[in-house]
């Protein structure tokens, strides 16, 4: 269930003087699926779809980077993240209330899009500078094959679909039906015969995603210079 | 449970354990000499500690040596060591014998989430970073320690996506409590991660090596994806920041790719991109590895491009290829086959 809870944002002229971060007020955290939740707070910069934020807790952990998923023009920052096991940011972020604070950066990356034809090639919660993307109108001659485990893995596909149709293609490793397709997003890659030749690749996921990802692309035909890619760091 | 490792811990660490576990202060300085001068091989071996504190440590920690599970010997002289750091996770490290040196080059993580287009170590993904010990280990364990003089953290892995074990380690490394090496015969190699390099430069004094390959940032992010997140005039900007002084020395590696990035433009663009930094520059073969797009530039082309980078008044060298037979040679080293067996 969606809860979006505005507020201001906290203190916004108070720059942190760990690198440069912010401190602002989180308007909600909701989780979406099994443990894997949005953040949002008031956006407090300009940005191109595409770009990332650095977040990073109060006087504690360093920061992480963190893919914005909200558009440009949207008045809130969406911040899309699974709660890693291991991680030290993340499981401080899920349990996150409104009011709460956290440090944020201006935003930064290259990762954006064109005006022109692309494929968009995303796993879990890769998906977000694609949301962005979407979400500041770039629709036009795209395609967004998107990786996940099961039907609800999907995020945000109550908005890709009306908006992509059958250029929106949802691969699932572990459910079938529903206009899925069943299997990894490598595994769908591998099925087609012929790629597009001109539109530019973009691949957003682990490091084991997209370089085996790339590896496809470029066996099909594709020259390396048409990918760009974008690794959880 | 697994327990703890105490090989790898550092003085500070050392300190609050021995408080922790009833031990004299005195004690710190007879296990760091037992894990870091002297070749013990278990706990019980640390002789001249009390056998109530051998016990105690016992109790909660294993030594974590591991000795090389295998070696492979490369007709140059080269060998490269397999290390297991974990359950089917291993790293490998490359021994480089020369004439008067010999040089270690050593793994920071179990794969690499760079995805760089032109190294064998992104194929594997990544599994895991390495603990301090686990990264000492490949030197303390290395049958040649005695000889080695330089270390090199150029192996699998981003050191810098893995600081704070890596700066545990190199204190270890350098510190009068641990093996006393000047950080001088240490080198730690980065693509280019700037908070991180910062970070290092302000809390070690080892030498820095930074994966250029190309100083155009349109080239770079076709091959090198974290030109996403960190820019090449950012990157270039953070490293002209620091004063490195007369002793520590920043280079700058350089892989050169047929028609690619090996042409006078990029002399020209170098050129100007250094200017002002006393740098040099490490000119590397490339060692093709499969599915590749790239081709490397021939012997021809790298010595023009050398020349070429002098005459600008960069100082610049051709890294000798060592240890391509088996795999150990710069952008080869992988433990994929193992993971996937």
């Amino acid at each position: 269930m969606l809860c979006y809870l505005y507020l201001q944002v906290f203190n916004v002229d108070q720059e942190n003087m760990q690198e440069g971060l912010r401190e602002v007020e989180i308007v909600s955290v909701e989780e979406i699926a099994d443990k894997v939740y949005i953040l949002e707070f008031e956006r407090f910069f300009e940005f191109e779809a595409g770009q990332i934020i650095k977040l990073a807790w109060p006087g504690e952990a360093k920061p992480r980077l963190y893919s914005i998923a909200s558009g440009e023009k949207q008045p809130n920052i969406q911040i899309l993240f699974n709660v890693v096991g291991e991680g030290q940011l993340t499981p401080m972020m899920a349990g996150m209330r409104h009011g709460d604070k956290i440090l944020a950066s201006m935003p930064l990356g290259k990762f954006t899009g064109t005006g022109g034809p692309a494929w968009w090639i995303a796993q879990g919660t890769g998906i977000a500078p694609f949301a962005s993307m979407l979400r500041s109108g770039q629709t036009h001659n795209k395609t967004l094959i998107h990786g996940g485990r099961y039907h609800n893995s999907f995020y945000y596909q109550d908005e890709f679909i009306p908006m992509l149709g059958e250029r929106y293609i949802r691969c699932s490793s572990k459910d079938s039906g529903d206009s899925l397709y069943h299997g990894r997003v490598t595994d769908y890659l591998k099925s087609i015969d012929h790629l597009p030749v001109g539109p530019l690749y973009y691949l957003c996921g682990s490091a084991e995603m997209v370089v085996e990802t790339r590896d496809i692309l470029i066996e099909k035909g594709v020259g390396f210079g048409e990918i760009v890619s974008e690794i959880y760091f | 449970m697994k327990k703890e490792e105490l090989f790898g811990k550092t003085w500070d660490e050392l300190v609050i354990i021995c408080r922790e576990l009833n031990m004299p202060k005195y004690a710190v300085r007879q296990v760091t000499d037992w894990l870091y001068k002297k070749s013990v091989t278990s706990i019980d071996g640390m002789t001249n500690l009390a056998a109530e504190y051998r016990e105690a440590l016992k109790e909660r920690f294993d030594l974590g040596l591991t000795p090389p599970m295998k070696v492979q010997v490369s007709a140059d002289g080269t060998k490269k060591y397999l290390f297991q750091t974990g359950p089917n996770r291993y790293v490998e490290a490359a021994y480089i014998p020369d004439e008067d040196r010999a040089t270690l080059c050593i793994s920071s993580q179990v794969g690499c989430k760079m995805g760089c287009l032109f190294c064998m170590t992104g194929k594997q993904g990544f599994q895991a970073n390495l603990t301090p010990g686990e990264i000492v280990n490949q030197i303390h364990s290395l049958p040649e320690r005695e000889t080695l003089t330089n270390i090199v953290y150029m192996g699998m892995g981003e050191p810098f996506d893995n600081l704070e074990a890596v700066l545990k380690s190199i204190e270890i490394l350098t510190a009068e409590w641990g093996y006393g090496w000047s950080p001088r015969r240490i080198t730690v190699s980065t693509i280019g991660i700037i908070p991180s390099m910062l970070s290092f430069l302000e809390r070690s004094q080892a030498h820095l090596a930074v994966s250029l390959h190309t100083p155009f940032e349109e080239e770079r992010r076709k091959i090198m994806p974290v030109e996403q997140v960190y820019p090449l005039p950012e990157l270039i900007k953070a490293v002209k920041s620091w004063d490195f002084g007369r002793q520590r020395r920043i280079s700058f590696e350089y892989i050169l790719f047929k028609d690619f990035n090996d042409t006078p433009k990029h002399v020209k663009e170098l050129a100007r991109l250094l200017n002002g930094l006393r740098c040099r520059i490490n000119l590397i073969r490339f060692h093709p590895i499969p599915g590749t797009p790239l081709e490397g530039s021939d012997d021809q082309a790298i010595k023009a491009f050398k020349d070429a980078l002098n005459e600008k008044g960069i100082l610049t060298t051709i890294r000798a290829s060592r240890g391509q037979d088996i795999y150990a040679a710069c952008g080869l080293l992988s433990t994929k086959e193992l993971l996937s067996s």
